[in-house]
Order: structure tokens, then sequence, then C-alpha cells
């Protein structure tokens, strides 16, 4: 314990001197342990102890100085980086047992809020949005996204026209992405409906549509997000060494069977690292339905993150408000666990 | 001859593929920017036609009389260099003691660290919205950038970039008698500037493109981004497409010239990253 101190005072008095400590460090380093001059070099180590404790302080004090450094750099980040991540976290826990407005006091209910999700149907509604979505949509992503990187390897005309025009889109944030698609799909003055009409089909009410907003939601963050599963599976097909290829091809294999055992197989790590990522960010999906239908028409495309939003947000519901969050975060880690799991148990080493 | 025609046709069928999915992706944007020249008359005309009867200023000109649009994207652009900014130093200096240094405690905070990507940003929108507000920063830009000084990923990042270095450099400026901090600036800092330049295009597009913060927790127009400055608009003007396509061309405009110009960097920034969270 009072060897604790003494280190700690030891830190402070060499504390405002960092610059001074280093050059120590440096000449200690350079220099045998144990000379003179490491202690001379900034008198502490004659405050503390005889010349006989010498070579244990220097030792000591490297170790307070690397210490230092290395935090210096790495306190910055890292204590923001847990001040707006692991102490929010903690503090939503302690939210989500609380009857919250915001203003008054809070009140602690325990575990209420939990137990009213299970009666709450705009709740369940939103889970079930939620839930096909991400059922109907990580599938095809990984499909289309794998099916355009291999398009797009190859050397033919207009292949970069192509690869412009498909990733594009991704840097088109989510509120212009919303508005744009908002004109696209309305109802009279739309680029869709008048499409349908000059083919003679029959005009849709996409976003307006009870069944088909959430198809159409879909549709467009497809259009958004479909080039991150290309460009990701385009770096993987570029890693695939050509001997495999030209090996399979020598011995007589098609291009579908060299597609079957030898680029599929490659795949599969990056496959499990798309499908993790794409069903953790769709299960999230908010901003979307923010800037197109506000959870509409009728609470047809809520989905649970635009719930909890509007809870928090919009009602005022804190408590209830983080009790979801917090629910959609176990279930998006047991999700994302179980598929590792499952990764692993098939052999694909994912990361 | 046979296997030419063989592999002509070949590519041609992918062209086939590729050419309507290619136009189809573009066509929203297209139109985006052809419905911000055309007039409301022109866009509300039935039949509608996709191009133009004639090219109007007028939506531009609207937009900026009705609307601080300047002040808007000057707000983003403080928020977006900031941010750029701070995760460029922040980052590279984290990186390099998780990838360098030897300290007590190192490895328990990485790893800590490092899950903490796992936390979904909207499951903190409630407690982060009641920081804002004891911090101070409801209603001012710091909210906006706040969340984006510096971010686990890049520091993770820039980790693996210095793992990826040879350390005899960084040994030689030792016996040269240069501190771990000279070290990092004089050599190990000039040598990261392709990660550099990654980590930055990263920080630009999520700090440009994020509309939670922003919307959660800034009221006062004066001090909205340009993605929060483009869905208040939509609210106040949501009939008249001409204007709002000018407000949604001027929002885009910057990140999709960027893209245009700098296609390879910020493919690779794709690549190493999920953007849209």
């Amino acid at each position: 314990m009072k060897h604790g101190i003494l280190i700690s005072d030891h830190e402070k008095a060499g504390g405002g001197g960092a610059r001074r400590r280093n050059a120590a460090a440096v000449s200690a380093a350079a220099l045998p342990a144990g000379t003179d001059s490491g202690s001379a070099a900034d008198g502490l180590g004659g405050a503390f102890g005889p010349g006989a404790a010498k070579p244990k302080w220097t030792a000591r004090r490297r170790r307070v100085v690397a210490n230092l450094t290395g935090w210096s750099f790495a306190a910055p980040a890292t204590l923001i980086i847990l001040g707006l991540t692991l102490f929010p976290a903690g503090w939503a826990f302690l939210i989500s047992r609380e009857h919250w407005n915001g203003i008054t006091p809070a009140r602690q209910i325990g575990w209420d809020n939990y137990r009213l999700m299970l009666q709450d149907a705009d709740f369940r509604s939103a889970v079930n949005h939620t839930v096909l979505f991400t059922v109907l949509y990580v599938p095809v992503v990984l499909v289309l996204g794998m099916f355009l990187a291999l398009a797009l390897n190859r050397k033919i005309r207009f292949i970069s026209f192509y690869r412009t025009a498909l990733f594009v889109p991704l840097v088109v944030s989510a509120a212009a992405t919303g508005i744009l698609a908002n004109f696209v799909f309305d109802q009279q003055f739309g680029l869709a409906n008048n499409v349908l009409r000059v083919l003679h089909l029959p005009q849709q009410g996409f976003l307006a549509d009870r069944h088909e907003v959430m198809w159409v939601i879909a549709l467009i963050y497809l259009w958004t997000d479909l080039a991150f599963s290309v460009i990701v599976y385009l770096a993987a097909l570029q890693d695939i060494p050509t001997d495999c290829l030209e090996a399979a091809r020598m011995d007589g294999a098609n291009r579908w069977q060299q597609f079957r055992h030898v680029i599929l197989p490659s795949l599969a790590p990056v496959t499990v690292f798309v499908g993790v990522w794409e069903t953790i960010s769709v299960l999230q999906i908010f901003e979307l339905v923010l800037t197109t239908t506000h959870g509409g028409p009728l609470g047809a495309s809520q989905t649970v993150v635009y719930f909890v939003y509007n809870q928090a947000f919009n009602l005022s519901r804190y408590g209830y408000g983080s009790a979801v969050a917090y629910t959609l975060f176990g279930a998006t880690l047991v999700i994302t666990l179980g598929l590792f799991a499952y990764a692993r148990r098939s052999k694909i080493e994912a990361f | 001859m046979s296997r030419l025609r063989h592999t002509i046709s070949r590519a041609s069928r992918w062209h086939l593929f590729l050419m309507p999915l290619s136009l189809l992706f573009l066509l929203p944007l297209l139109q985006m920017v052809l419905a911000s020249f055309t007039s409301n008359a022109d866009i509300n005309r039935f039949p509608p036609r996709f191009i133009p009867s004639a090219l109007h200023l007028s939506g531009y000109v609207r937009l900026f009389r009705d609307a601080p649009v300047g002040r808007w994207m000057l707000n983003s652009a403080i928020v977006s260099g900031i941010a750029i900014v701070s995760h460029l130093i922040l980052c590279s200096l984290g990186g390099y003691a998780y990838a360098r240094l030897s300290f007590r405690g190192r490895t328990v905070a990485f790893v800590t660290l490092v899950a903490t990507i796992m936390i979904p940003t909207q499951m903190l929108m409630i407690p982060t919205y009641f920081m804002f507000t004891h911090l101070g920063l409801i209603d001012t830009l710091g909210a906006a950038f706040v969340p984006f000084l510096t971010s686990a990923f890049g520091v993770f990042l820039m980790r693996q970039f210095f793992l990826s270095l040879p350390k005899d450099l960084e040994e030689a400026g030792r016996i040269d008698g240069l501190t771990t901090f000279g070290v990092f600036f004089r050599i190990v800092l000039p040598l990261a500037r392709p990660a550099l330049a990654t980590l930055a295009v990263f920080t630009l597009l999520n700090s440009w493109n994020d509309l939670l913060w922003p919307l959660i927790a800034i009221n006062d127009p004066s001090k909205f981004t340009i993605q929060l400055g483009l869905i208040n608009f939509q609210g106040a003007h949501h009939i008249d497409w001409q204007e709002l396509m000018a407000c949604n061309v001027v929002a885009t405009a910057p990140l999709i010239l960027g893209f245009l110009v700098a296609q390879r960097q910020f493919v690779q920034t794709m690549s190493m990253s999920g953007l849209k969270g």
C-alpha cells in the first residue's frame, strides 16, 4: 500500500515534466541501467533512496514513463469513445427501468416497461415489420450483391461507367434519399406511376398504400445500400488467387463448376460478414422511414427504432423507449452471436 | 474465330444486364437534377414528361430566398471539418498507442473499445440526448460534431495500418534521439497518408450525411445542418417539388462531386467499413 502511494507521488512529481522524463527514458534506454546519469538527469531518484536502490528505481521509472506516454496517446480517443458509448449504454439501462417524461422526477418501476412491451400491439407490429423486412431483405442483398460483383469483376467496355452508376447512391444521405423517393413514388406526379401509365398498367399507391409501403421502402433501401455488399464482394473476388481458377479450368471445370467449387467457397467468410452487417443495419432502419412515411400509413411502416424515436421524442415516454431500445440491442446481439456461432460450426472464418 | 465470337457474345450478355440496371440506378438522381430545373407547371403537367420543355433556375432562386441554405451548408462544412481534423488526430494517436506502445491496461482498453463497435448508435439516442442537455450542447453545432470527434472504427483502422508498417524506421528514429512523440510526428505520421485519406473520407461521409444527432438536439434553424434543414424544408414546402429537388441537389452535390473526382478512394473506404448504419 505504502509502495503504491510512493509510486503515485512519484508520478505526480514528474507529471509536469513529461517531456523531461521522456528525455530521461531515452537516455536510460541508450545507456546501461544503473549508471548515475539516469537519475542525475531529473534529480528525482535521489529524493527517494540511496544509491543502492537506483537500478530498481530506473526500471520503475521507465515503466511509469511508458505508461504515461502510452496513455497520453490513447486516452483522448479512448475516453471520448467510452464516454459516448459505454456510459450512455449503462444510463439507458437505468432509464429503461423508470417511468420518466424527462421533466418531472423519474419513478422506479422495475421491469414494468419490459412487461408492457409484451402487451403492446403497436410494438408487436413494429417488430413484425422489422423482422419481415430483415428476413426478406438480407438474402436478396446477399445474392444480388454477389451476382453484381461477379458481373463487375471483368474487363469489359463501360465497366467504369457501370461501377460509378451502381456505387454513387452510397454517398447520398438518408434524408436526400427519402425526399427523392417521395418524389419518385408520388402518386400523381412521380416517375414510378408515370412509367406505369405509359405501359398502361394500373396506378399504385406505393408509399401511401398500407400493403405496399414496406416493399417500396425495401426497394429504396436496396438502391442506397446494394453498393456496399457489391464493393465488399468485389474486394473478396479480387483476392481469389488466379492459380486456383486456372487449376480448376485445367481440370475441365465448366463455368458453373468453377463458381460452385472455387469462387463460392472462398466468398463464404465475406458472406458471413456482409450478412451480419446487413442484418444489424436493417434491424435498425430508421432514417429512411422518418424521411418518407413517418411510420405510416396507419403505422404500416413503423419499425422498431422508429417506434423508439416516436415514444421518446414525440410522446416523451423515455423509460419505455429505452426499454424497447435495450430489447432491440439484446436481440441484435443474440442474432449476431448466433450467426457467428453458426459460421464457426460450418468452419467459415468470418474475421 | 468462333472463340472470339463466343467471347463477344458472352460479354454482351453482361451488358444486357448491366446497362439497364446502371441506368435504373442513375435515373432517380437524373430526375432529381432535371426536376430542380423544371418549372412546377411542367412537373405537374398531365400527362407528365420526363424531359422538361424549358430549363428554369427559379427553383434555386426561390430556395435561397425561402431558407438559409447557405448557412446550413456552412454549418455542415464546419461540422464535417471539425470531425475530420479531430478524427485524424485522435484516431492516429490512439491507433499508434494500441499498435506500438506498451502500457498498463492496454489490452483491456483496446478490447473494450472494439466491443463498443457492437453498440448501435440508435440505441443510445435517449441517454445521449440527456447528456447533450447536461453538457449544454442542445441547439449548438456541438451536438452535431461531438459524436464524430473520434470513433472506435477509426482507432481500429489506424492500429491495423500501423501494425503493417516495418519497425525499422521507428527504431532508427529512436537511435537518433527522438522521443516517442518525435518518432510519431516526424516518422510514422508522414507514412500514414493512405490510411489517413481513408479515415478522412469515412468521417466526411458519416458526418455530412448524419441526420440522427442534429434531429434530436437542434431546433434552432440557424444551427441546422444541411440534412436537418432538408427534412424541415420538406415539411414546409412539400408541394413545391422544384424547390425541394433544388434543395436536394445542393445537399447532395458536394459528396457526389467528391465521389466522381476520387472514386477509387471512396470505394476503398467503403470496402473497409459499413457506412450506412
